[in-house]
Formats: structure tokens, sequence, C-alpha cells
């Protein structure tokens, strides 16, 4: 797959985020973000409370501008997660850019109108060098389209009429052939205005998590608001009552403004972490649901395992030695460029030894595959060697007069029994001379991958067509927890449903038309790219690089975005602790000496005191916007260990680091005599 | 709604008859049946007057007697009116008694540290105890006022010192009444100071 | 402190530890109605009441209507409470002639039974009727405490149950909670109690002829010290004294069985007359403890996981063990501004620290012991007064309630409120291990959240809400008793303890006043019902939840980890919304005690 990997600080996305931060300060924006609109009235009264004057105007002044710095460092986070959207959405308008596009008219003429006025259901001509004006569905012909507009992938792709390779993105552009095609979107609805509308976020809702996050937020505001408010009655009883500032010093540090202001950037930079896999995910929601996946539903082939079948035994008729039929099989093969073909070539040297010869085409004449004969082979020296399916050799042999040995029928079927596939070689003076066995090939790498997952609670099912014997010799090889063999589409959806009675989230990738309602059932559908346009609306993802294994990656980034969340809501609650040592000693220590038996950091001042919690309290934020951008560290394990790392990193952390930083802080500032 | 409320009415009156009338009658008659000395509050008689209850304390301040402990229960001892003094560790009417207290425990015992119940008020208002220690503190005086000797009041705190129930319950202590009343008939004041 | 101190709490855990599984099995089977050996005593008992008061017990209540029958259910029985107060001059079992009470008392009153807080601005020997305390505050001692249970019932079933709308039926909940929970037990303890000397008697308070005559300063009719000119008091002389009697046993038990706390006398469990030795008040502090640590094993049996009952059992004795360990250093510690010739160290002689408010019988580790259990619960009886406690010793029981009561708890309240940290909890550490969080099975999603912030808001919202204008207004400071930062701890004590529904309080202060009996009524309703409305949204919602099977990536609630983690969530959640007010109050008392200030 192709992961683009972008410095979090690229100076480019930082210059449009400063200036963003900036607009994003408008109040009807910041209501959405309870956390931080609380920060941002605090800072206006204490502007209003600077310009009258008073006492400590230097201490007051440091303070309100630190207030707003915090909020908008927390626009700046956000900014930031959204620059690099933004950046790739540039580029992905320009591929909308407008094309005159050639529509079929009834009357077979050819009209040419702007990209930007077909409706679904036209027609379009589109040919060599041309960009396609619209998402559509080819109904006739076959080209190599470049698509790496979308994808970010240079090698052109093969898109044809029929079957489940007959989509078409608007914005690509076809390099050979012409095709016919069929619009299958409106103006503004199409493919990439959804892309653009997604990477830049404009789409956005919050996702259930979020929203129930963000209401935990909101409520611990209302606590800490509720505590300062009263402090300061509280406080004139103890006859020592505080500044508004002091107060909105306070509250501004209990609030949890590290995760109020990262939030939204953990949540883009998510959705941004999948673009970069190369997955558009049509909501948040479905990332969130991505983490709790239960059950993953992968296809067999090109998924588990390679896709192509390989030559891994050769199996001799009688009277036939093994070496006979290693030679036989290569030279039918040398010229053969199908990966069946080369199998065997490789099979055969690394088994007998048998080098690759080198056949000029003078004595040797190459048979290639053909729909007809269903054969391929070679014609040498007066030999004649054929290899193919049991029934076109049966036929071959025949019409040579020779018989089909019963070893040899005996042999196809039990290849054929365990999910095999028989490949008969013969050769026209002495008949058949054995059968090759193509067996699956399992990905390297599948078994650990599958471990992973088991270690994080996830089941594997593999999904197959074919005969349960087979299927449960690769399920074992592969090391996925369960199969479904001879699967059909109906299959498929029931196995889904039933997991999902079981109260389990089902994820499954998809291409054809036939996964389109499976798709649309599963929690998570991964539709491929390459597939037909039912199967890219059933979804909720589409995978640009069409991998069926990038599934895993998806759960991954669904999980960590969670985890984000989770561990920067522990830290900002953890870094309470500190702040109410820094804050109340420095509020009362003037009244009640004695208090300052709490200030532990032993901070210089009352003033340097509060000062550096709130410097601190800014600056985390910036400080934690590599972390929100990039997320938190996942390593598959299972979810007791994984807790007590986060636990340990982000809940003892940030009660220590706190205490380091506003130390640290407190220090620096009164060494240059800001307090 | 209404069959709810229906239901809640009835329940509340028939709730009330089973839970608040017939169990407190019910255990109220059979513990008059098996332990009624307990129920009744273990009320000590002399001369068919009721003097006083063996587990509630009473004022002493004779010399002649070992003292109770402070009370706040209403005027003191007022064992229709239990309670405490409330008040808190850092407050200076609570410093200023105890000091007044002090003061003239030293005189009367000088030399040796006050056991810190002799000078605190009890939570109840009503303790019939004081610490063997408390005891141990006043003993001269007693003996003193009733012309024995230290050991023989002695005797009689040790006979009244309650140990810990079963051997590691609660702390041990001396019933003053219990005491105070044996000291009167084993060795009865000569004469009323007062 | 010493080392029979430490066993005896040690002790007394134990045997919380010991009643925890068989309590449990016997909720879990009462509710949802197995057989139980009582059965063949209380069902006749039980169907009887169905038909009297036209139950169908096979009916199922979606929560909103369990909601709405179990306030009805509290506000009949509240207005019962008020008419019998103000009308207990005309009932029957008013040997002393007690007259009605006044309006704003009796509504104070009335809220506070109904609330299982059992709070009183009244003494209980003067003012209310033999009557009045048995069929009104002891049957409130009921009830209340079986609606507790119910409530905390039908939360373990909204966990339990999967996929359906109903919770259960309250009438059938609150009644079998009363047979089967309550009630046995009541009687069989009533009696030990008597056997120890806890007075269970009808008759007219006796007078008792003194063996020495007593001076006690003179009162006006006001109860004012009458004094002469110079300012020396008048004395008289007291020769006889009355001696208050009444159905105690019955009500002691009950008080501690269903964590109520409401005391017959005003000295409560100080009173040689309410726990009169040290095996009453072990049996006490077991009723206190044991419904609650009971209800951890139904939660876990009831939803399939005893390891995860075990698992909130642990957090909970944790939490137990660290305050009653700081209460009994404070108080062993003693005053240090006592005067110097002031013994208060221990020795096998006296159990010494600050005897202030405490009883011999009972000792340093007892009322400390005490101290922490019934705030721990939101139990509120007392055997020492908190308001005399040593500044950190006070402060554990004020932090006990402020943590809402969670540690063990009250009866139910204990187990709900428990269970909301839970979903706090289980939400963030769901979070962090990368899944939507769950509990149980069941998914915590935005509207669970929702409510239970709101459960958590209700508490410091009238707590230092009412707090704060105390502090402050003319009306809220002179009632105080105690001044400087001990004062805030008295308020703050006295509105956290109402919206616990502990009842317990800094007693100093003087709360039956106009401002103080109707903000403390209304925190009472406040932190009983506003609390357990959404606990029942969360428990509908909960129900209608499909079970999610666990997996290895789901985080498991049974292990020490989340025990530490669920630690750390109750004392930070408590602590951060707390700490400022208790920085000016305790903290501040015990920093400025420790320099020698006194106000």
């Amino acid at each position: 797959m192709a992961t683009k990997k972008t410095a979090v600080w690229e100076w480019k996305i930082v210059k449009r985020a400063v200036w963003d931060a900036f607009l994003k300060l408008n109040p009807r924006k910041m209501m959405g973000n309870p956390v931080m609109f609380v920060v941002e009235v605090g800072s206006v009264i204490t502007t209003a409370l600077l310009f009258r004057g008073g006492a400590a105007f230097k201490f007051n002044l440091q303070i309100t501008l630190w207030l707003w710095f915090t909020v908008l460092f927390a626009n700046f986070a956000e900014a930031m997660a959204e620059g690099r959207g933004k950046a790739q959405a540039d580029t992905l308008r320009k591929a909308r850019s407008e094309t005159l596009a050639n529509r079929l008219l009834d009357s077979g003429q050819i009209e040419k109108i702007p990209s930007s006025k077909l409706r679904a259901g036209d027609l379009v001509l589109v040919s060599a060098c041309e960009f396609i004006p619209s998402d559509g569905e080819i109904v006739e012909g076959v080209a190599s389209v470049d698509e790496s507009a979308i994808t970010g992938e240079s090698a052109p792709v093969i898109r044809e009429a029929g079957g489940d390779r007959s989509a078409v993105t608007g914005g690509t552009r076809v390099l050979s052939d012409q095709i016919k095609v069929k619009i299958t979107s409106n103006p503004g609805e199409s493919f990439l205005d959804r892309m653009i509308a997604l990477v830049e976020g404009a789409e956005r809702q919050k996702t259930p998590n979020e929203i129930a996050l963000n209401i935990l937020l909101a409520g611990l505001t209302i606590i800490f608001l509720l505590a300062v408010i009263t402090l300061q009655p509280f406080a004139i009883y103890s006859g020592s009552p505080q500044t508004v500032f002091v107060l909105v010093s306070l509250l501004v540090c209990l609030i949890p403004t590290t995760i109020g202001g990262l939030l939204s950037a953990i949540g883009i930079a998510g959705m941004d972490r999948l673009i970069q896999h190369n997955v558009l995910a049509m909501s948040g929601r479905a990332v969130e649901a991505a983490g709790d996946v239960n059950t993953l539903l992968l296809d067999k082939t090109g998924t588990i395992t390679l896709g192509n079948r390989q030559a891994s035994r050769f199996i001799t008729a009688p009277g036939i030695t093994e070496a006979e039929l290693a030679d036989a099989a290569q030279l039918s093969s040398l010229a053969d460029e199908t990966p069946e073909g080369r199998s065997i070539v490789v099979l055969a040297k690394e088994k007998y030894g048998l080098r690759g010869r080198e056949l000029s085409s003078h004595e040797a004449q190459f048979v290639p595959f053909s729909a007809q004969t269903r054969m391929s082979g070679v014609n040498l020296d007066g030999f004649e060697i054929r290899k193919g399916a049991v029934d076109a050799i049966q036929k071959y042999v025949s019409l040579n007069g020779r018989g089909f040995a019963e070893q040899v029928q005996e042999h196809v079927d039990q290849i054929a029994r365990s999910g095999g596939t028989p490949l008969v070689v013969a050769e026209r003076g002495r008949g058949v001379l054995g059968v090759i066995e193509l067996k699956d090939v399992v990905k390297g790498g599948m078994r650990e991958r599958f471990d992973q997952l088991r270690a994080i609670g996830i089941r594997t099912v593999m999904i197959t067509g074919d005969n349960p014997l087979t299927a449960a010799a690769i399920a074992r090889e592969a090391g996925v927890d369960d199969f479904l063999a001879q699967a059909t589409p109906r299959d498929k959806m029931d196995l889904i449903k039933r997991e999902q009675a079981g109260g389990k989230l089902v994820a499954m990738t998809g291409d054809g038309t036939n996964d389109a309602p499976a798709l649309a059932q599963a929690d998570v559908g991964v539709a491929m790219n390459t597939g037909t346009q039912a199967a890219k609306e059933a979804g909720n993802m589409v995978d640009l690089d069409s991998n069926p294994t990038k599934l895993i990656e998806v759960v991954k980034i669904g999980k960590q975005l969670l985890m984000t969340r989770g561990a920067l809501t522990t830290f900002s609650i953890s870094n309470d602790v500190a702040k109410y040592f820094a804050i109340i000693p420095a509020m009362f220590a003037g009244t009640f000496p004695v208090l300052n038996a709490l200030n532990i950091m032993r901070l210089q001042t009352s003033q340097s005191a509060v000062l550096s919690a709130v410097i601190f309290n800014a600056l985390i934020i910036i400080a934690l916007i590599p972390l929100a951008l990039r997320g938190v560290k996942y390593r598959p394990m299972p979810a007791a260990e994984l807790l007590r790392r986060n636990l340990l990193i982000y809940g003892v952390g940030g009660i220590i680091v706190p205490f380091l930083g506003i130390k640290l802080i407190d220090m620096l500032i009164t060494r240059i005599g800001l307090a | 709604m209404k069959k709810n409320l229906v239901t809640a009415v009835l329940m509340t009156i028939a709730t009330t008859i089973l839970l608040g009338i017939v169990y407190p009658l019910v255990v109220t008659g059979i513990a008059r049946v098996i332990f009624p000395d307990e129920a009744n509050g273990q009320l000590v008689q002399r001369n068919e007057r009721i003097i006083g209850s063996r587990i509630l304390g009473q004022a002493f301040t004779g010399p002649g007697y070992f003292h109770s402990r402070r009370s706040a229960a209403g005027n003191g001892y007022d064992a229709a009116n239990s309670g405490g003094t409330n008040l808190g560790p850092t407050n200076q009417k609570l410093i200023e008694r105890v000091r007044e207290d002090t003061a003239s425990l030293q005189a009367e015992n000088p030399g040796r540290p006050i056991p810190v119940d002799l000078v605190t008020a009890s939570a109840s208002g009503l303790d019939p105890h004081i610490s063997p220690a408390t005891a141990e503190f006043q003993i001269p005086r007693v003996a003193r006022e009733r012309g024995i000797t230290e050991e023989q009041t002695r005797q009689l705190v040790v006979k009244h010192t309650v140990g810990r129930q079963f051997g590691f319950l609660g702390e041990r202590r001396v019933n003053v009444l219990e005491l105070n009343l044996e000291l009167d008939s084993n060795y009865p004041l000569k004469e009323t100071k007062r | 402190m010493t080392a029979n101190g430490w066993f005896q709490i040690a002790f007394f855990l134990l045997l919380i530890l010991a009643v925890t599984k068989p309590m449990g099995v016997f909720m879990a089977r009462v509710f949802n109605r197995e057989k139980t050996f009582m059965d063949p005593a209380l069902r006749p008992i039980e169907r009887l009441l169905y038909r009297v008061t036209g139950v169908d017990e096979n009916h199922e209540m979606r929560w909103t209507e369990y909601a709405v029958a179990m306030l009805l259910f509290s506000a009949v029985s509240m207005l019962v409470l008020y008419l019998m107060q103000r009308a207990q001059a005309f009932l029957p079992f008013n040997p002393q002639k007690l007259a009605g009470v006044a309006p704003a008392l009796a509504f104070n009153t009335a809220a506070s039974f109904t609330t299982n807080t059992n709070w009183q601005n009244y003494s209980g020997e003067t003012t209310m009727s033999y009557f009045t305390q048995m069929a009104g505050l002891a049957y409130h001692n009921f009830v209340s405490a079986a609606v507790g249970i119910a409530v905390a019932i039908v939360f373990i079933r909204g966990l339990a149950w999967r996929e359906v709308e109903t919770i259960g039926n309250f009438w059938v909940d609150l009644v079998r909670s009363c047979l089967w929970v309550l009630l046995p037990f009541c009687i069989v303890g009533a009696l030990a109690l008597v056997s120890q000397g806890v007075v269970q008697n009808l008759k007219p308070y006796d007078t008792v002829k003194l063996i020495e005559p007593q001076q006690v300063q003179k009162a006006d009719a006001n109860g004012k010290p009458v004094v002469r000119p110079d300012g020396k008091p008048v004395m008289d002389k007291v020769t006889a004294r009355t001696i208050a009697q009444g159905p105690v046993a019955s009500q002691e038990i009950i008080k501690e069985w269903g964590t109520n706390g409401g005391g017959f006398f005003n000295a409560n469990s100080a009173h040689p007359f309410e726990n009169p030795t040290p095996l009453s008040n072990l049996i006490e502090l077991f009723c206190i403890f044991a419904i609650s640590a009971g209800l951890t094993y139904t939660l876990g049996r009831m939803t399939g996981s005893p390891r995860h009952g075990w698992a909130v059992w642990a957090a909970m004795a944790i939490l137990f063990f660290v305050g009653v360990s700081v209460t009994y250093w404070a108080e062993a510690r003693g005053n240090p501004l006592l005067p110097g010739g002031v013994d208060q160290r221990v020795s096998a002689a006296q159990s010494g620290g600050n005897m202030e408010g405490k009883e011999i019988r009972f000792g340093i580790a007892n009322t400390a012991l005490w101290a922490t259990v019934t705030t721990d619960a939101s139990c509120g009886a007392i055997n020492g007064w908190h308001d005399s406690f040593t500044p950190l010793g006070g402060m554990v029981p004020l932090v006990n309630i402020m943590l809402s009561e969670v540690i063990f708890g009250g009866v139910g309240a204990g187990m709900y409120g428990v269970l909301i940290y839970i979903v706090l909890a289980v939400f963030i550490a769901g979070l962090m291990v990368g899944r939507t969080p769950e509990y149980l099975g069941k998914k915590i999603e935005a509207y669970d959240v929702k409510m239970a912030m709101l459960v958590v808001l209700v508490f410091p919202l009238v707590i230092l809400g009412f707090s704060a204008i105390s502090a402050v207004k003319g009306f809220g400071t002179s009632s105080i008793l105690n001044p400087g930062p001990h004062g805030l701890s008295e308020i703050l004590y006295s509105f956290t303890s109402q919206a616990g529904n502990n009842g317990s309080a800094f007693a100093g202060l003087n709360t039956n006043t106009l401002w103080y009996n109707t903000a403390g009524g209304i925190t009472m309703l406040v932190g009983r019902f506003l609390m357990i409305l959404p606990m029942l949204a969360i428990a509908g919602s909960l129900a209608r939840k499909k079970y999610v099977p666990a997996s290895r990536g789901t985080f498991p609630v049974t292990t020490p980890l989340f025990t530490a983690l669920l630690i750390g969530v109750i004392l930070i959640v408590g602590a951060l919304t707390f700490f400022p007010a208790l920085s000016l109050g305790p903290i501040l008392e015990h920093l400025l005690m420790a320099a020698g200030k006194t106000f």
C-alpha cells in the first residue's frame, strides 16, 4: 500500500493553520467546543477587566495573553489537522477542473457539453488521453486508466465493461482505447466531490464516541466552573478574596483544555490517516466502528492467498519418471507468462534442478492458451507437449489414440478434492505424462497478522467458494479462526447477520455487485475502488488501492483514534493534580502562610505560580499536537495490557509531567523577570 | 399513574401497620420476656427509689466521689437531653475550658499528667465510664476524703474496671456510678461537705 | 494507635468479607424471585400485601413507570410522615405528651427520613413521641432503605437483562426488600441489641433521684443561662433527673441495617441506651456495611461475573481501609493545642488521643472506625461527634461523603453510586483500549454518559452552591459554632451530608433555622431523587441494549487493574471537585492547628 508519510510540521500547512487559528475565534464556531468556549469567554472577561486598570497590570496582562494563546493553540491544532486535508483537497480540485464531455445522444450523434452539465444516466464516449468527465460505469469497451489523481498510484489500471472492474471515476484519465461510459452521478455528488468534502472535513460530523466524550468533558467543565465560582465565597469567608484573573486562571487550568483543544484535531487526523492509507471513509462512525470490530470477513482469494494458484507437486502417470514429467512440464511452460506457468518453471527448477532453457523460436513453437483448446504447450523437434484442464487433455490424448490411465484419473480426483487444481501434462507420442498440482499459496506473514488480531480479540473468518475440505486446509494453513466454504453471497449475508445478532461488529471487504448487500449490512464495509459502483455505494469505506488486506490497517486506525482520545482525556484530567498544588497555595498563602505547605513545587511567588500553571496549560496543547495528529502508538496486545500501559504513560505520566513542567516554567519566568 | 397512586396510598398504610406498629410491638413484647432488665434501661434502685441506670452516667462533683467526665447533655448529665459540646479542635472555648480544668486538676494532684478523658466532654454527655487512668488519677483525693487508704480505694477501682469484651472489643473502663455506689456502701462519707 | 485497635478494625473487615457472599446470594435469589428458606413464612404476607394494595406481581414496568411509582410512594409516605409529626399530640404512644412538631422542622424531618438521610434538626427524646418514632421515623428507615435497594437492583438488572424494555416491578421490589432483606434480620438483631442493654419499652420517662445533688447553671425559658450582673452564672440545684426511654432497639437495628442513621436520641449511637457495649457497637457497625457489601456480590452474581463483584468489593475495601487509617491516625495523635499537662498518649490505662466528643467504651479506634463506616455508607449514625474530631480526622468523613458514599455505601445507594463511577471509569478505559466502551457487555453510549454526568453534577451543584451562599450570608454564618476554617467545614459538612443523604453532621452548626431547614430539605430531596431518576434512565437504557460478548479486546472488569482504575476515578472525580473548598476548610485548619492557632 502507498503510505505517504507527511511530516507533522510542514511549513505550508503551519502558515495556513496560524491564520485559520484566528479565524476560528468566531464565538459561533467556538460554541461547538464547550471547553474551549469557556476559555474564550474567560479571555474576553479578563481582557475587558484589563482595561479597567488596577494593580498588578503586568501579571494580569500576561495572564490575559496566555489565556488567548490557549484558545489560539487549540484552534491551531484543529487547523493543523485540517491543513493536510485541505492541501490534498486542492490537488483533487485541480482534477475536478472543467472538461468537455462527448455525450452520446439518442440519435447516435455526439454532443460536446461541459462535464458539469452531465446528469446521471447520460452516456459519454471517452477516448485515449481524455479525462473521464464524471463517475460512471463502462458499458462498452476496455481501457487502461490512469487513476493517480485519486489513488496517487502511477501504474495504470485496466477497466472494462461487464464484471467487477467496470467503475470509473471522474477526474481520472484514459490512457488507451476508447470506452463508452454511463454516468452514474449528478454534478456535485461525484466521488471526487465527496472525496474533497471528506478530506477537507467539511462534512465532518461528530462520531458517537466523540459525542459521548464531549458530554463528559462538558460535564467536567461545569463541575470545575462550580468549584471555581463557589471558591470565591469560601475565599471571602476566609478573608482572602481573589481577583477575577486568578479565578479565571484556575478555571482554565482545571477544565480539560488539553483534550478539549485537541479533540477535533484527533478526529480529523484519524480520518486523515485513513486517507493516507488510501482509504476513504464515508463517515467517522465507520472509522470508530472499525475499532470495535469483533469479526473480520476476509475473502480468501487475493486477501489470504496470493490469488494465483501455484504448482506444488508433480505426480507421474504409470511408467513415467518424475524427472521426465518435470522436464516436459517445464518445457511446456517456458513461454507461459501466466503466474501458473511461471510457478511450474520454478518448481521444476527447485525440485529437479532443471534450469530454464533458452529455446529460440525456430526450434520451438509455443502454443498459447486459447479458450477453444483450453490447453497450452510447445511443439519442439517433432515433440508436441500440452498441458491443460483434465477434460481438454482427455480429448487431446484420445484424438491421438491414447487412453487416460486410471491412476491419473485418481490423482486428478484427489487433487480436486483437496482443493488444488489439477493440470494434466501429455505428450503427443506418449500420452499422459502426469499431473501438476496447482495449489493456493497463502501470503507470507498472514499467520502472524491473524495472531495479532486474535490477541486484540478479533476473530477472522475466511470466505471462499472452495469446498469445505479445501477451505479447511487453507484456513488451517493461514491460521484464520473460521471459514465459510462454498460461500454464496447469501451465505455471506447470513453469516454477517448471525454475528451481529450475537452483538458482534463485522467488517468485510468486497468488490462485486453481488457483495453489495453484505457490504451494506456489515458494520464496516470496505469496497475496492476497482469494484462496481454498487459495491462502492453499499460500503462505508472505499479502498483506493483495492487491497483487501488493508482491512486490518483500518481496524488499527479505528482503534488508534479512540485510544488517542482516551489517552489525552486521562492525561488532561491527571494534569489537574499538579495545577491544584500550584494555584491553591498561591491564592491563599498571602493570607495564610501555612498553606505554603501545599506548595510542594516550591514555586517562587504567587504570581509566578499562577502564571506558570497557565503557561504550562497552554503550551501542553502545542506540545501534544504531534501526538494528536499521529495518534498514540498502537501495539496489538490484549486490552488489559494495553490499558495498563496507557494508564501508566498517560495517567501516571499525566500526574508527573506538569509538576516538572510548571516548576521549569516557574524557574524560567522568574529568571527572565516576567513574574 | 392513577393506579400507582392508589397503590402508593394503600402500600403506605399497609406497610406502616406491618413495619411501623406490628414489628416494634412484637419486638417489645419478646424483649420484655427474655431481657426484662435490659429492655427497661438497667435501672438501679435504692430505698425503693430509682437512683439511676447502670449504663447512664451521672454527675459527681463532690471530692469524695470519683468524678464523671464533662457532660454537655442539657446542663450536664441530663438523661432526657443527650449530646456533646461539638467544640472543634481549634476552638478557643475548648482550649480555654481544658486549660481551666487542667489548672484546677493539677492543683489537686500536682505533678501527675491528667488523663485526657478527664478534661474532655463525652459524646453522649451520659458516658457512664471513665478510663482506668482517670480513676487512678482520682484515687488519692477520694481516699483522703473517705479516710481510707489508696490501696483500699484502688481495690474497688480494679473491681469495677471492665476489660475489653471477649478480650479485644472496645476499651478498658470503670463504671463511675457503680464504683461510687460501692464506695458509699463500703466506706460511707463521714459528713457531707456541702 | 494500638495493635488492639488495628485488630478490631481488621476483625470488622473480615466479618464484612465473610457476610458478602451469603448476603449477596440471598439478595440475588430474592430479587430473581427464586426460592429462599424464608418463603414459607413470608410468601403469605407478601401475597396478602399485594391483594390489599392491588398489585399485580407479574406486571413488568418500563423505567419511566418504575420511576413514577417510586416517586408517588415517596411523596405519599413523606406526606404521611409530615402529618404524623404535626398531629402527634393526638396520636397514641405519647407518654411524655410531646406537642406537635413545628411546620418547617416537620418538613425538614419528613424530607430527611424519606430520602434515607435522617438529618436531624431535633433531639429525638425531647421532640418525637413514641408513635412518631415507630410508625413514622423507624417505618421510613425500612421503606427508604427498601427503595434504595430496589433502585440498585434495577441498575443491576439493566446490566444483566438483554434487549428488554422493562426493568421489574417497583412494588414487588419494595415489598421483597422489606420482607426478605430487612424485616427478619431486624427482629433478630433488635433482640441481640436488647441483650446488650439497648432499651425497648413504651413506658414513660423514668425519674431518678440523684445520689449527689447537682449544681447546674440556671436557664431561662429559652434555654439561655441566666447570669448575674457581674457575669457569673446563676446556679441551681438539681436533685432529680429524667431518663428518656422508648422502643429504641427496634429502631436502632433498622437505623444501621438500612443505613439510615437517625438516632432515637440526640446523641445517636453514642448514647448508652442506643449503643451500650463494644459488642453492640460491633453489631451496629456490621449492620451498616452488610447489605451494601452483599450487593457487590449480587452485582457479580446477577450479571454472571462474580469476580467483577469482588473487584468492586476490593476497591471499596481499599478505600475504606485508607480512610479509617487516616482517621485513626489523626484522632490517636490527639489535639496539639491542649495544654501540656494533659496526657493524650495511649497506655494500658487509657486510649488517649482526641477524646473530646468520644465515649470511653469505644475509645479512639472504635470511634474512628465508626466515623469512617457511617460516612462510607450513607448511614450517618454517629458514636462520637465529628465536629470535635481533629481537622484531618474530620476531613475523612467529609471526603467519604463527597465521594458520594460509594465505599460500600448506603443500602442500594452505594451500589448505584459506584455503578456511576464504574460507567465513567469504563468509558475512559474503553477509549484507551481503542473500543467503544462497554461494561459487562453493554455499550456505554452518549445517552448513558449524559445521565451519568447528570448524577455526578447534581452533587457539587447543591453542596457547593448552598455552602457558598451560607459562607457569605449572615443567615448562614450566624449558625456556626466553631469559628475560623472549622466553621467552613461545618457548613460544607452540613450540605455534603444532606446531599449525600448521610445525615451525620458537624453538629455544632445550628441548622434548625429557616434557611438551613429549607435549603437542607431541598438538598436532601435533590440529592436523593435527582440522582435516582437519571440512574433509572441508565438502567432502562442498558436493559434495552444488546449484549456484546467479551473478547480479548475488551477491557476486563475483574482484575486488580480495574480495581485500581476504579479507585483512581473515584478519588480524582471527588478530589478534584472539592479540593479548593477542602483546602480552605479542614486542610487549612490542620495547618493552622499545627502552627498553634486557635479561633
